[in-house]
């Protein structure tokens, strides 16, 4: 998929099974809303294949639409519209939709009352686009960055409603940059970045690797710059250190006590003073940045 | 035994359904508007009134009666507010915030989204007609064509509605939203005012005879030929016709839905 020069999405291959909940993760700019949109048949592959539901989704559009459920990252209602009136006429648009008024509840959007869309807080819309993408009992279901603005009690209400979709037998794609989201709610992460497929698997494969384990130093003052090189060759063996910020290391490495000394000692020798020292399972964050040496926050 | 909530069932209403849901949605967000009564119902009755007042107090000369010249004047200008202004200004801001792109994933086709809006025009339109009217009747009005006038007004309103929406789509499919805005408002103005819908061709003078290729001088001139002797104005449906067919040609060219 490419816009003018940029390749937006190169050679990405990815399935995604039935009955699941799917993120796709990667930071901003690396593709995935391309990628969905062009599940969407909003876009045209310039190569490639897509197939949603065996369907090809520009070809057989008209035939996908009515079977899938699309949450937009903005937008996607009338300015003057009141939230439950547009949920309404999504609702009318369906053959056996949701009740509205169960939505409404569930989604807390009876406090938009009467306002216009256009006046709703950006967690509202957001509320109300979640919304409007289920109202229709989709069998597959895409959400492009569902709680991008949203406040922690948000957060959870949309997290329990798209495991209960998927409880309930609904198929849910959904885009993050949020690792924190794709490891609660993922049965499946496919890791992208600039276009590409970095690394698939359940979050407990992606995050485990065999005998490995993970060290975060983090300490009071700004490492010296030759900080990692140096740490690195103090331990020896197979282990990597990897820059997180200024003032925290990740170690990946065997993680027992002899480690832990080295460590210790090498603090001591460059007197630098440690404020946290923990042992653990590396995060998905921790992965992405070892794939890619960049944060997931972090833009293009 | 429990029920599953969202237990998937997809499928499309069936499309009369949906283009009704459409229609009547439209329609409600275009009454709501305020600035879009004032120029759907206000300023044609303003025009209307204003008119018959001015033409009483200045003693002007018009081949009939001023309000039997007026009233389908401003029954046209309503329709031109409506197809045109109304409705590019509304699409514009449809687009601008993704709802035609949101409406593009969902089971409603763009034909059932085209059927919606038109549904929503023609029921604006029979609103602003029968308030026109009923002022026009106060104000003395006597339509002569009897039913075959009417109903050739009624072939004129939809030709004319054919292609003010065309040109009002083409607009709104080019532009930004607020350039959108802008310019449909500036068109409608310049048009009541140089365009001969309100006033017959012959109260411009010279220009009279160049100005029938406007479609406001072409809506106006059927609605008067059919409201004030039950005439059929070939040229001007003809005018409209082109028009319509120039519009729906620049706006399937040029209409972009993101």
């Amino acid at each position: 998929m490419r816009y003018g020069a940029k390749t937006a999405v190169d050679d990405l291959s990815l399935t995604v099974p039935r009955g699941s909940i799917t993120a796709v993760l990667g930071p901003n700019g690396a593709g995935k809303t391309t990628t969905l949109e062009t599940c969407e048949g909003y876009r045209r592959p310039q190569a490639g294949t897509v197939r949603v539901l065996g369907l090809d989704p520009v070809r057989e559009r008209r035939e996908l639409l009515p079977r899938i459920g699309v949450m937009l990252q903005s937008g996607g209602a009338w300015s003057g519209v009141r939230a439950d009136e547009m949920l309404r006429h999504i609702a009318a648009l369906h053959a056996d939709p949701v009740p509205v008024e169960l939505l409404v509840d569930r989604l807390g959007l009876d406090e938009c009352g009467r306002t216009p869309y256009r006046r709703l807080s950006g967690g509202q819309q957001q509320r109300l686009a979640l919304a409007m993408a289920v109202v229709g009992r989709p069998e597959l279901l895409f959400v492009d960055e569902p709680t991008a603005g949203m406040d922690p009690g948000a957060r959870r209400t949309t997290w329990e409603l798209l495991n209960e979709l998927r409880d309930d037998g609904a198929t849910i794609v959904l885009t993050t940059h949020y690792m924190d989201e794709a490891e609660r709610l993922a049965d499946l992460v496919h890791v992208i970045d600039r276009g590409r497929l970095i690394a698939s698997g359940s979050p407990f494969e992606l995050t485990r690797s065999k005998g490995v384990s993970t060290i975060r130093l983090v300490v009071t003052e700004p490492f010296p710059p030759t900080a990692p090189e140096s740490l690195r060759a103090a331990l020896g063996g197979d282990t990597e250190v990897t820059p997180i910020n200024p003032q925290s290391l990740l170690i990946t490495g065997p993680a027992d006590a002899t480690t832990l000394a080295k460590v210790s000692a090498w603090c001591e020798e460059h007197g630098v003073l440690p404020e946290t020292l923990s042992l653990g399972q590396r995060t998905l964050e921790d992965v992405f940045l070892q794939l890619t040496g960049r944060g997931l926050e972090e833009e293009q | 035994m429990t029920t599953k909530t969202f237990a998937p069932a997809p499928g499309a209403a069936p499309f009369g359904r949906m283009v009704r849901a459409q229609a009547r949605m439209e329609t409600r967000l275009l009454l709501r508007n305020g600035e879009q009564l004032l120029l759907a119902v206000v300023i044609p009755v303003l025009a209307l009134v204003g008119g018959v007042v001015a033409a009483r107090q200045l003693d002007l000369e018009f081949d009939h009666r001023a309000v039997d010249v007026l009233t389908p004047g401003v029954l046209a200008l309503a329709v031109m507010s409506t197809a045109f202004t109304s409705l590019a200004i509304a699409t514009g801001f449809e687009r601008r915030y993704g709802l035609l792109k949101r409406l593009g994933a969902s089971p409603l086709p763009r034909s059932g989204l085209l059927a919606g809006k038109i549904g929503a025009l023609l029921v604006v339109e029979v609103l602003q007609a029968v308030v026109i009217a009923a002022v026009g009747f106060g104000l003395g009005w006597r339509p002569d064509g009897g039913v075959a006038g009417i109903a050739l007004a009624v072939v004129g309103a939809l030709l004319g509605t054919a292609a003010f929406a065309s040109l009002g789509l083409a607009l709104a499919g080019v532009l930004r939203a607020e350039a959108t805005l802008a310019a449909a408002n500036l068109v409608y103005l310049l048009l009541m005012m140089g365009g001969a819908v309100l006033l017959p061709r012959s109260s411009y003078g010279g220009a009279g005879a160049a100005l029938q290729v406007l479609p406001s001088a072409a809506l106006g001139d059927s609605l008067r030929a059919a409201l004030i002797d039950g005439q059929l104005a070939l040229v001007p449906l003809l005018v409209l016709g082109a028009w319509a067919v120039a519009g729906s040609v620049l706006a399937a060219r040029f209409f972009r839905w993101e």
